[in-house]
């Protein structure tokens, strides 16, 4: 066997080729590089056998714990994956493929795409949808972009209810670009009607709200979105898609732009990626959508079939102009998610939304009966919510872990002085029985 | 093919949930709602199947057919890598762990995946530290010029652009201008290396720095590319290296110490990491020894005892680029992916990819216009110019799916008209480029003696050509029943 694992000529192929291109060895192949350039000094150990690797490599991953019962959510849910999801998706036809350049040789790739689009756009309750963007947080910041260049304003407002995380990188992004930016505090646990009225001044461009906000608080913003429109400002809404499964939409709410997070889409936690950011938005306002978008035509023979379009917004063609950067999107994931929710279907989805929603429903009378906790704020949540400890929650947590409970969230983290409140997520994952224990243990500890 | 969607049939259901209903006391208001649900497909399980598994057989891929496809490396995707990822302990942890207190013990087999995998590719480049955050090749670069911006700034230095050729992929400029510079497209000489002269002529005192691909687009390694990193230095720019190449000279160059201050690697490429369809990627960011305090938070840090932890007290940091740490699972294929190269699987991959590289290009040198007059690295670039009058490199392309090969690289670098870019990779044997060439060549001929056959490509395929004009006129981007 060759020393070199994966590739496939032999030594004698090798000598044959290196013959017809006139080399003699394969450094030769290298000497248009000056020598000085290259080097063998490599710190890097001996290759492993696929045997050893995966030895090395199970021993590693066994020195994390993944057998907590988690309650921990702040935006990454740990939500059921139909197995079917993993078997489809790990077909080589669709993970080995490029991105569908040559529609042609494509169409599964672009079919399912165009299929995603089609699911987005009806959970969200938009137009349209592009094909995938990075994460959540980055969609944001994309929507943000696109909003500010539809209005060609340069100033934002951010609800601090969105996710503190998304803001941080919000922070990070506008740094070097000449972007005012400006965060409106929460009143009440939602987003905070005449703060915003008195800042939406006519040079606002795009707006920036999430709901179910980070606390779990869920709102109807029509009337703030109808103050965003009446300065011709653009809102960008981050939603969380399972709760869409029941709760009212953003095109509902009259939203230009939405975004989110599509990891709960049968994506797993996987330590932080790769997930899946989503966009949607109005027909009209397409043209300035970052990312790819699939759409349907035909053949010359009169045959359905999908394309990558739209494409003069793009880096390939509009360089520096460009609607965005990005090339490489998600698109295995986006496939993963139009599985899934093909799989769970429209009663099946709406199920999953439902029982997230009861089994916080059930943890909220259960936790806030606790002596000395309080809600933090008292209105409707998907599934999540905060509770005030009469403790610092780090500890609260800490403690837990202990137990073989991550129980949640603490604020603190990213709110100041709220070292005492702690977020508790649900998903159809956690019984009745978990919640309960959890109940138990957090009284214990208090 | 039916959309999944127009297979719906009413009362259908595929994943069945636990009945383990819960009662809550108190309900979410009714107008918090929404009135309908959204129109999910209502099909079985097996029906799901079935039509995904249909839809896969429409594509190309490494897996069924050779893809040559220039400036994407589509090597084969090793299966051990994919079972490494999938071990539970890996893909069940959840982000935020680590950040809890005393959570950090709950993910130090996550963590450590990570801090090995930095210390390899700095190693491999020749770079003080690297970020695993960036989630694509193009993330990386706008992280880079973020850091760029960082340093600058730190240094009161006044920078209002970046020097990017013409010949570089459309993302480096894009990156560029997200990150809040200006950009100074540099055009290429006739070797196809940025023009020296024209370049000295934009580089001034307001250069934040400069983005080259090395090798370049066109496969080939900028001989003069010390006298550009000292001329850049000379005016505290900063050298941006595009690895999206790095394939052609992994354990032979470090580009850290030919002087290169930021790197960025695609792991979907080089590292053999799936392309997915167009993604997930990642693309980690290297840095020199004074960008080190710019990098995004949070860092992975090993402590005295031993263990690992997350660092986020950087003061100078750019910040949060990314929710987490990468696309972690990903970055896990990568690691095994090195581990079972090891140092001579490195060099031996790369020299493997130009050999078969250099091996296409002198078989279809007689055929085509060679961009190079010489040897070539990864990949190896053609003008479809010398084809028959009347016929495109778009022609050749459909021809080529019809034989059963997914096309090269069309149209790119914009510097080449009528450009084919030709990327074999390592993992193809000898036939197969044979075949290959046999059939580029046989194309070739038939583009002078019957130039209609290959208007009317593809044939063979599901669809042929499609109306992409009629797509961007029509904007039919959902389904309407
Ligand atoms: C030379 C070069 N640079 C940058 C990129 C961008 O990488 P990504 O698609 O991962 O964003 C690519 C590939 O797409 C490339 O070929």
């Amino acid at each position: 066997m060759s020393h070199t694992p994966f590739a496939c000529t032999s030594p004698s192929d090798e000598k044959a080729m290196l013959d017809a291109v006139n080399a003699k060895s394969f450094d030769d192949l290298f000497d248009l590089i000056p020598a000085d350039f290259q080097t063998d000094s490599f710190n890097v150990p001996d290759g492993l056998s696929e045997m050893e690797m995966m030895q090395h490599i199970r021993k590693i991953a066994r020195k994390n714990s993944s057998d907590l019962t988690n309650f921990c959510g702040a935006g990454f849910y740990d939500h059921f994956i139909p197995a079917a999801v993993d078997s489809l998706t790990s077909r080589g036809e669709f993970f080995t493929a490029y991105t569908p350049y040559q529609p042609e040789a494509a169409q599964g790739t672009l079919q399912a795409a165009y299929e995603y689009q089609t699911a987005i756009a009806r959970l969200t309750d938009m137009e349209v949808s592009n094909a995938s963007l990075y994460d959540g947080g980055t969609a944001l910041f994309e929507g943000m972009m696109m909003a500010l260049r539809i209005t060609k304003r340069n100033r934002v407002l951010v609800d601090t209810g969105v996710s503190p995380i998304y803001r941080t990188m919000l922070r990070s992004y506008t740094r070097n670009l000449k972007i005012e930016y400006q965060e409106i505090p929460l009143s009440g646990g939602v987003a905070d009607r005449a703060a915003f009225k008195a800042a939406l001044t006519t040079d606002v461009g795009a707006v920036l709200i999430q709901n179910p906000n980070f606390f779990g608080c869920i709102d109807d913003l029509t009337d703030l979105i109808e103050d965003i429109h009446a300065v011709k400002a653009i809102s960008v809404l981050s939603a969380y898609p399972v709760s869409l499964g029941l709760i009212k939409t953003p095109g509902a709410m009259g939203a230009d732009i939405v975004t989110g997070e599509g990891q709960s889409l049968g994506l797993p936690l996987s330590f932080g990626g790769p997930y899946l950011g989503f966009m949607a938005t109005r027909k009209k306002l397409v043209r300035n959508m970052p990312g790819r978008i699939v759409g349907a035509t035909t053949d010359d023979q009169g045959r359905r079939g999908y394309v990558l379009t739209l494409q003069a917004r793009e880096q390939h063609i509009r360089r520096e102009k460009a609607a965005s950067n990005i090339c490489t999107n998600m698109q295995l994931c986006a496939l993963r998610s139009i599985v899934y929710l093909s799989l769970m279907g429209k009663h099946g989805f709406a199920d999953v939304a439902r029982q997230c929603m009861d089994r916080a429903g059930y943890a909220w009378t259960r936790l806030k009966a606790i002596p000395g906790v309080e809600p933090l704020f008292d209105r409707p949540f998907f599934n999540e919510f905060a509770l005030k400890l009469p403790k610092d929650a780090s500890e609260v947590v800490s403690d837990l872990i202990e137990e073989g409970i991550a129980a949640g969230f603490p604020a603190g983290r990213y709110y100041e002085g709220m070292e005492n409140v702690l977020l508790f997520a649900f998903t159809e994952k956690r019984t009745k029985k978990e919640i309960d224990i959890l109940a138990a243990k957090l009284e214990a500890v208090l | 093919m039916k959309l999944i969607f127009e297979k719906s049939s009413p009362g259908r259901g595929g994943v069945r949930i636990p009945e383990d209903r819960i009662s809550p006391e108190e309900m979410v208001p009714s107008e918090l709602l929404r009135g309908e649900l959204a129109e999910l497909p209502e099909v079985s399980e097996s029906e799901v199947v079935r039509h995904y598994t249909k839809l896969s057989r429409l594509n190309f891929s490494v897996d069924t057919h050779f893809y040559p496809l220039g400036s994407c490396t589509m090597k084969h995707n090793p299966r051990a890598c994919e079972k490494a990822a999938a071990m539970p302990e890996l893909c069940e942890t959840h982000p935020l762990w680590p950040q809890l207190r005393h959570g950090g013990l709950l993910t130090q087999g996550s963590l450590q995946i990570l801090y090995n995998t930095e210390r390899l590719l700095s190693e491999i480049t020749g770079l003080a530290e690297f970020t695993l955050q960036p989630l694509a090749g193009s993330h990386g670069e706008l992280t880079a010029v973020m850091m760029m911006a960082a340093y600058h700034r730190d240094r009161g230095n006044h920078k209002t652009h970046i020097i990017i050729p013409d010949s570089a992929h459309g993302t480096n400029p894009a990156s560029a201008a997200l990150g809040g510079y200006d950009v100074v497209t540099v055009p290429s000489d006739a070797s196809g290396d940025m023009d020296i002269d024209l370049f000295k002529a934009a580089l001034n005192d307001e250069t934040a720095g400069v983005m080259l691909t090395l090798p370049s687009t066109l496969g080939v390694f900028n001989p003069r590319v010390k006298e550009i990193i000292d001329a850049v230095h000379a005016v505290d720019g900063l050298m941006y290296y595009d690895g999206a190449n790095f394939n052609a000279i992994m354990g032979r160059i470090k580009p850290g110490e030919l002087g290169f201050d930021l790197c960025h690697l695609n792991l979907h490429k080089s590292f053999s990491t799936p392309h997915g369809g167009g993604g997930p990627g990642t693309g980690p960011v290297g840095v020199c020894e004074k960008l080190r305090p710019y990098l995004p938070i949070s860092r992975v840090a090993k402590t005295k005892d031993g263990t690992y932890t997350l660092d986020y007290d950087q003061p100078k940091s750019i910040g949060y680029i990314a929710p987490f740490y990468g696309n972690f699972s990903i970055l896990v294929r990568a690691y095994a992916y090195l581990l079972m190269l090891g140092r001579e699987g490195l060099r031996g991959t790369s020299d493997r990819a130009v050999l078969n590289a250099n091996y296409v290009q002198e078989k279809l040198r007689p055929h085509f216009a060679a961009v190079t007059p010489g040897r070539c690295l990864h990949e190896c670039v053609f003008s479809g110019k010398s084809l028959g009058e009347g016929v495109h490199t778009l022609d050749l392309a459909k021809a080529l799916l019809d034989r059963g090969y997914h096309a090269p690289t069309i149209y790119f670098p914009l510097n080449v008209p009528e450009a084919i870019m030709i990327e074999p990779t390592e993992t193809e044997t000898k036939e197969t480029l044979d075949a290959f060439c046999a059939d580029m060549i046989e194309i070739a001929e038939l583009s002078k003696t019957d130039p209609d056959a290959l208007h009317n490509a593809p044939v063979t395929t599901p669809v042929g050509r499609l109306d992409e004009v009629a797509a961007a006129k029509n904007m039919d981007l959902v389904y309407m029943d």
